[in-house]
């Protein structure tokens, strides 16, 4: 009995595989309806199932597979022309194999179901050819008289070939009149092989053949992902045990140990790889779905749609092609649903009436790009624009200052939808969110961009495994945690002195300056709810970056960073959000492993994040609304002058000797170019020969200035600070390249004029002392 | 025809219990623990029990009864479950016993209801009592608040 478990779980995992393939088939066969080999292979398909389903005594789905057979056969001698209603019936005859395939592995039977109707209506298709009408009415008994097929000279039972020895126990599906015609059944072969001969395509290796495809020539082997997993687990096991091993040689002086664990160090690294290697899947078998998905979808939509895969054989770890899967799914839906329009308004604006769904897939950086593009609509700003404001996603004022790659991302929002009509298919506000969150669950990232009438490319970043993963141990409370290194910004000490500022508090919630932005705050330790310690004087600031925001995590201590093996939280632990799972340290204690997504959450981070990005960007606004810019200050002849510090890409030295002179310009060797130098005391017309008399040794401090790809060198004489200056207060001149003086840093200061300065350099002779 | 069943005992503050000892996979001395926050209170930490992680769940949180002495270390004793191995923490381990599982009565309704829960029925020794654990439901994760 064992072995015929065996047997028939051989029978379902091939069977699945071939109907992923068939799935395909079929519609590449929509597109190109004559096309004998794959009509051949789609007919060979169902017949395998449907022989080897009737030696193994599941009488459902042999009936069900013989009718679909019989239509197939017509299909391929060309009596019958396939047409997208047919397509439609053996696509649901498929989805019915499919159904009776999970209730065997399932319950072990292929269940009560007669699928009548279905049986009909293949049976319909099939009288459409004419003559053979009554014969295929017949089919539609549930138990299928074997001799019938082979009165339409197509091969019957054919595994008899492969499994000589059990044939005895399908013997009383087989009827009576197979008996009459061959008494013993190894005779049946050669009545068999007689119209295989006749059969348009070389038949020979159809059923046997696949057996030996398996177990032959062939390099692979089937292995059960159970084991893989096993495998991948020892070796999380080794990877620590490694690391405990280069802990403990690292303290002793025994160059012996020390060069067995290095040894031992690399294969553990090489058999890492390996083994990681064998649960690597291309992409094309969670792709091989959706030319279905969209040809279903198509259809129900009025719509036409061509699918276009590039990189198929794109690799990614099993856990994490799980992961995408759904969201993939539901991307390429919604990309059909939404995003490809209808043919007649496709054809009104000026494109082919058939949209084109492209799937790419490529490896980048240690990272899996999948891009999803389609030559739709793209995103709609306005409908997005008005949808979010509706929806209270977003306030007026948001909106209108927002780009239209912003508003683009709004559609990641979160019970955000644009579909006017809510269809079946999407369009239910749950929707891109799920997407963007379940891709950020394993550490990816999803973008779009979108051309409104062009269409719009969905990009998916993810990383290749999740198994084992390097990370920043950080300790509080005397516990150590990880923080994946992929959400690591920077680390920061934060010290109140008298340069900083330390951490300040708006209102209740603490932030940090960090050059000049607002960086929120949050205690790990309260996140953890932990003895927390918020007066010490200097924090440890882990800055993480969680969605689109970053926020600085205080902690009691840094270490070093560290490969972890990521191991699961059991089921105890669900429903905490700030664990991501865990993982043993190199001596051996438990670590748990933060999510920074659910840290962000619960520190109240992310939900508001629109809302924060709105204000910051406010605060912009109205700091250049006051007129408020940090500049540069420096001495030009004795004078204190301004200049924007965002018009400044460099300060550099040149000791004097390096001046050359090019076509009557002063000149420095910059980088491999040609940088012009012009003097900045005499462009504001100031006499500057005196503020140099002392100063021939000194090396020039020069402004590097970069415009419209010509760069200039502004020589000062000194450079003095960099400050915030308001200008609200100014004192308006009528010197050339000096459009008014402020009060910066307590002192009158005069803000030059960069643009006309550049201009007159370009225009005209440049007054140009020697420096 | 009597049905021989093999009891793995333990004491939980003085109460006899005793757990198929079928479903005990090894019976441990205080191990470090590795506390996790926010976690429901009968968990008290995460053990490496030779690279694999186990749960561990103090019984004595998990009966509802006072914690136990600091001073005094907890035994775990590790059990097979769906999800893995689960460590649960008692006072004392107990000798192994087979008892007739007919024998076996159900607990009188005056038990506390959460003991009554997590146990199955009661055998009559000797000299005392013996509470047979009902493993998955004592296992089974509590919501977390």
């Amino acid at each position: 009995m064992e072995d015929m478990d065996e047997v028939v779980q051989e029978f379902l995992v091939e069977s699945r595989e071939n109907l992923d393939r068939l799935d395909r088939e079929f519609v590449e066969l929509e597109n190109d309806p004559t096309s004998r080999p794959l009509l051949a292979s789609i007919f060979r398909t169902i017949h395998t199932i449907k022989g080897t389903a009737g030696f193994l005594g599941f009488d459902k789905l042999q009936s069900v597979t013989h009718v679909g057979e019989n239509l197939l056969s017509l299909l391929r001698d060309g009596s019958l022309g396939v047409t997208s209603d047919r397509t439609s019936t053996l696509l649901r005859m498929v989805d019915a194999i499919r159904a009776m395939l999970d209730l065997i592995s399932d319950h072990g039977t292929d269940g009560d179901e007669p699928y009548l109707e279905l049986i009909e209506e293949l049976t319909e298709h099939c009288q459409g050819a004419g003559k053979r009408g009554s014969a295929y009415a017949e089919a539609a008994a549930p138990v299928v008289p074997v001799v019938e097929a082979l009165a339409d000279h197509e091969p019957a039972v054919v595994p008899v070939n492969a499994h000589p020895v059990p044939v005895a126990e399908p013997a009383p599906v087989v009827p009576a009149p197979v008996a009459e015609a061959t008494p013993v059944v190894p005779v049946a072969e050669p009545t068999l092989m007689a119209p295989r001969a006749d059969a348009d395509h070389p038949k020979a290796n159809e059923h046997p053949g696949e057996q030996v495809r398996s177990g032959g020539g062939d390099t692979s082997i089937r292995v059960d992902v159970k084991l893989l997993d096993q495998l991948m687990n020892l070796v999380g096991e080794l990877v620590l045990a490694r690391n405990q091993i280069l802990q403990f040689s690292g303290q002793q002086e025994d160059p012996a140990l020390a060069a067995t664990s290095q040894q031992l160090n690399l294969i553990t690294t090489e058999l890492q790889e390996g083994v990681m290697k064998t649960r690597m899947q291309p992409i094309g078998s969670v792709w091989s779905k959706f030319p279905r998905v969209v040809r279903d979808l198509a259809v129900s939509c009025g719509k036409k749609v061509r699918i276009e895969m590039e990189g198929e054989e794109t690799e990614l770890d099993r856990t994490i092609l799980e992961a995408i899967k759904d969201p993939l799914t539901h991307v390429v839906r919604n990309s059909v649903d939404h995003g490809i329009e209808e043919p007649q308004r496709r054809l009104e604006a000026g494109k082919p009436a058939e949209g084109t769904l492209r799937l790419r897939a490529y490896h980048d950086g240690g990272q899996v790009v999948i891009e999803i593009s389609d030559d739709g609509g793209g995103v709609n700003c306005d409908k997005v624009r008005r949808k979010a404001i509706d929806r209270g996603i977003i306030t007026q004022q948001q909106a209108a200052k927002m780009t239209e790659r912003e508003v683009a991302h709004l559609i990641f929002e979160p019970g955000f939808s644009t579909a006017e009509k809510v269809s079946n298919i999407s369009g239910r506000g749950v929707g891109m969110d799920v997407v963007k969150t379940n891709v950020e669950k394993i550490g990816g990232s999803v973008d779009v961009q979108s051309v409104q009438g062009r269409g719009m490319t969905l990009t998916v970043k993810i990383p290749l495994t999740l198994a084992i993963i390097p990370a920043l141990i950080v300790s509080v409370d005397g516990h150590r945690y990880a923080i994946p290194q992929v959400n690591l910004v920077e680390l920061i000490r934060v010290e109140r002195t008298e340069t900083s500022r330390g951490i300040e508090f708006v209102g209740d919630a603490p932030v940090f300056r960090l050059r000049g932005r607002l960086l929120p705050i949050v205690w790990l330790a309260e996140i953890l709810g932990l003895p927390s310690h918020r007066e010490t004087a200097a924090q440890n600031v882990v800055v993480i970056q969680a969605d689109d925001r970053q926020f600085g995590l205080v902690v009691d201590r840094i270490s070093d960073t560290e490969e972890i093996v990521v191991k699961p939280l059991g089921p105890h632990f669900k429903g905490i959000e700030a664990f991501a799972g865990t993982t043993i340290m190199g001596d051996g204690t438990v670590a748990l492993i933060l999510d920074v997504l659910g840290i962000a959450r619960q520190g109240a981070l992310v939900s508001e994040e629109r809302h924060r990005r709105g204000t910051e960007e406010e605060e912009v606004h109205e700091r250049r609304d006051r007129d408020s810019q940090t500049v540069l200050v420096c001495m030009a002849a004795g004078q204190r002058v301004a200049i924007p510090l965002a018009l400044v890409s460099r300060l550099e030295e040149f000791p004097r000797n390096m001046i050359e002179k090019a076509a009557g310009k002063e000149v420095v060797q910059y980088r491999g170019r040609l940088l012009q130098l012009v003097s900045l005391a005499s462009f504001l017309g100031l006499y500057a020969d005196h503020g140099y008399s002392d100063g021939h040794e000194r090396a020039l401090q020069v402004l590097v200035y970069n415009e419209n790809d010509r760069t200039f060198g502004l020589v000062v004489d000194e450079i003095v600070d960099v400050m915030d200056a308001d200008f609200s207060a100014v004192e308006h001149s009528d010197r050339p390249g000096v459009p008014f003086s402020a009060v910066i840093g307590r002192r009158v200061t005069d803000l030059v004029d960069v643009d006309t300065l550049i201009r007159s350099t370009i225009d005209g002779p440049m007054a140009m002392s020697s420096f | 025809m009597s049905t021989e069943q093999m009891y793995a005992t333990f004491y939980v503050e003085d109460i006899f219990f005793g757990v198929n000892a079928l479903m005990v996979q090894e019976v441990l001395r205080s191990q470090p623990m590795t506390p996790v926050p926010l976690a429901p209170p009968e968990v008290t930490g995460l053990i490496n029990l030779r690279g694999q992680i186990v749960t561990a769940l103090d019984m004595r949180r998990r009966l509802h009864l006072p914690d136990r002495d600091a001073s005094k270390p907890p035994t775990n004793v590790v059990v097979y479950t769906d999800d893995g191995p689960v460590s649960l923490l008692v006072d004392e381990i107990g000798d192994v016993l087979v008892l007739n599982g007919d024998d076996m009565e159900s607990l009188p309704e005056t038990v506390d209801r959460v003991q009554r829960d997590l146990v199955v029925g009661v055998h009559k020794l000797d000299r005392q009592l013996m509470l047979v654990i009902d493993l998955d439901k004592t296992v089974r994760p509590t919501l977390v608040g």
